[in-house]
């Protein structure tokens, strides 16, 4: 198979995943989903990283320096932030004033 | 040639990304998946210097660890309130990284005379506009989230040509580094691509924000991915084109529960039509009220529904709302909080904001299951809330929130303001809720004036 269609197949086939995967998010859960995937594009990181360490001239160092700097702010800016947004959903622990007498059934 | 080993571990952090994004959309699983995706890039950001002839190690395990410090710190400080525009930048830089690889991509393809590697050579330019349109336009939505510049839709005579020409512009230079590579026109190609960024998000309402935000992740996404075709790296192809195709699929939910359609968001303001409210002070006269009196109303009532808005989080004053309502509950009173959407500054934003307040899931209700009730309701509590109950969204065809559905708080008994001023909402326009005659307004900083009403209802 040529080479271009192998990575054709890859990239139609993450689509459907892509979509697949968060089919069924609530409202909810909208701006973590969001953050959490804009963490995970900081992957970019990986590219920065392999085009620095390959580069010859002194100026595509420091260009490839300052990607690689930007990427790893995204990435783990990117899932603390989500982390912290999700520690605020953490099911509430039974507390005292849990006791006192719901009252739903008043309406 | 990359070791085999190294390409299992990358296809191991991409099953990790795609369990994170499962993971991320549904409450139980959100922050495992979370961390699941942070292990995947762990993973691959330790592999990635195996893949063998890197040089310059130490300079990048350095701009690594900058970039880490910087990254942590400003997650670990910034205010809930305030993660919108964290998002948005921590999109931008990513979309700047982005661009960048691909303009040293680029200067490695050079010396080729471009027959070859047609495809690469697009990919790249691909990579450069989408990148940097990404970067800019998140900076312009990071201005406007964090009020640097107006939230209202900017608008000049100009501006639908000058994006067009722009486009165009940015479309031309890419066939011509397809062409006829050279690096010039990579850099050019790279302004260009700012340019659009800005031009895009410009005329975007302060509103529709959060639905631009995240288009620009699917486009950084979607750079990502093609970055990662010229490298020959699958895992920035898959983590791209995941980030791309959820982005894309979570901007259009994000649309239509706002009501809007993207092509409005976008093009909206240009087309006219958002010349209403000029965001000035209205000095028509209103019923106002002390948090006595308001303790009255809410004390007595059989039903109370809470409308929480941003301005009740950039006061603080959840934690005192919280209070407010287990006090009223213990006198028999049924409250529940209506959830609009889009509360707060993004969707599902203020449900982060009440659940850091320790609000019980139960008592958060959305809009299509509360928007009925409203009608039983006694009175209305609209905290630090303004466009989510304007009833512009149903009535004014020219209003800039015209379509967007919003919660039915004028159709109960009494509706009680908490604002600090007449200042209009979020998109900048007026609400005729106000002036209504069942309105009252009890003015003051929310967290202040939350504690006053909460004592105010303790003492009857």
């Amino acid at each position: 198979m040529n080479e271009s269609v192998t990575w054709l197949t890859i990239f139609i086939l993450s689509i459907f995943v892509g979509v697949e995967v968060i089919a069924k998010v609530s409202t909810t859960l909208h701006t973590p989903l969001m953050s959490g995937a804009n963490a995970i594009h900081g992957i970019i990181l990986i590219g920065a990283i392999l085009v620095t360490g390959t580069t010859q001239s002194t100026g595509a160092l420091v260009v490839g320096l300052l990607a690689v700097v930007l990427a790893t702010i995204n990435m783990v800016g990117g899932f603390l932030v989500t982390d912290r947004m999700l520690e605020m959903f953490r099911p509430r622990r039974p507390t005292p004033s849990d006791a006192t007498p719901k009252r739903q059934d008043t309406a | 040639m990359i070791p085999s080993w190294v390409q299992l571990a990358y296809l191991l952090a991409a099953v990790c990304f795609i369990m994170a994004l499962k993971g991320l959309s549904s409450p139980r699983g959100a922050r495992r998946g979370n961390a699941l995706g942070a292990a995947g890039a762990l993973i691959a950001c330790v592999v990635v210097f195996f893949e063998g002839g890197l040089h310059h190690l130490v300079p990048i395990l350095i701009a690594v660890a900058v970039g880490a410090a910087l990254g942590a710190a400003t997650a670990q400080r910034v205010q809930m309130t305030q993660m919108p525009q964290l998002v948005a930048l921590f999109n931008g830089v990513g979309g700047g990284a982005a661009a960048l690889v691909a303009l040293l991509e680029l200067s490695d393809l050079l010396p080729t005379d471009g027959s070859g590697e047609r495809f690469a050579l697009a990919a790249t330019a691909f990579t450069i506009v989408v990148g940097s349109v990404s970067f800019a336009g998140s900076l312009v939505t990071f201005a406007k989230l964090q009020e640097l510049i107006t939230t209202r839709p900017v608008v000049f005579p100009g501006l639908p040509v000058a994006f067009g020409a722009a486009l165009l512009a940015a479309l031309a230079l890419a066939v011509l580094v397809v062409a006829r590579p050279a690096l010039w026109m990579g850099v050019v190609l790279g302004l260009v691509g700012l340019a659009v960024g800005v031009l895009l998000v410009l005329p975007v309402g302060g509103a529709d924000v959060p639905i631009v935000i995240s288009l620009l992740n699917a486009f950084t996404g979607l750079s990502v991915a093609a970055g990662g075709y010229v490298l020959g790296n699958t895992l920035l192809l898959v983590g791209g084109t995941l980030v791309g195709a959820s982005g894309t699929f979570l901007t259009k939910l994000m649309a239509s529960a706002m009501g809007r359609s993207l092509t409005h968001t976008l093009f909206g303001a240009l087309q006219g039509g958002s010349t209403l409210g000029g965001g000035e002070i209205s000095d028509r006269p209103v019923r106002s009220a002390g948090p006595e009196d308001v303790a009255i109303l809410l004390a007595y009532a059989q039903r109370v529904i809470v409308v929480p808005g941003y301005g009740l989080a950039v006061a603080q004053a959840q934690h005192t709302l919280r209070e407010l309502v287990d006090v009223l509950g213990e006198r028999g009173v049924s409250v529940d909080y209506a959830i609009h959407p889009v509360a707060g500054r993004m969707p599902g934003h203020m449900n982060v904001l009440l659940a850091e307040a320790q609000v019980p899931y139960e008592q958060l209700v959305e809009m299509e299951r509360i928007n009925g009730d409203f009608k039983q309701a006694d009175v209305v509590l609209v905290v630090g809330a303004n466009d989510v109950v304007n009833p512009a969204a149903r009535t004014t065809p020219g209003a800039p929130i015209y379509g967007m559905p919003i919660l039915n708080a004028d159709q109960a008994q009494q509706v009680v303001f908490m604002k600090r001023s007449m200042r209009p909402g979020f998109a900048g326009i007026d609400n005729e809720l106000l002036f209504d005659a069942k309105t009252t307004l009890l003015f003051g900083d929310a967290k202040e004036t939350m504690g006053k009403l909460l004592n105010a209802v303790k003492a009857l």
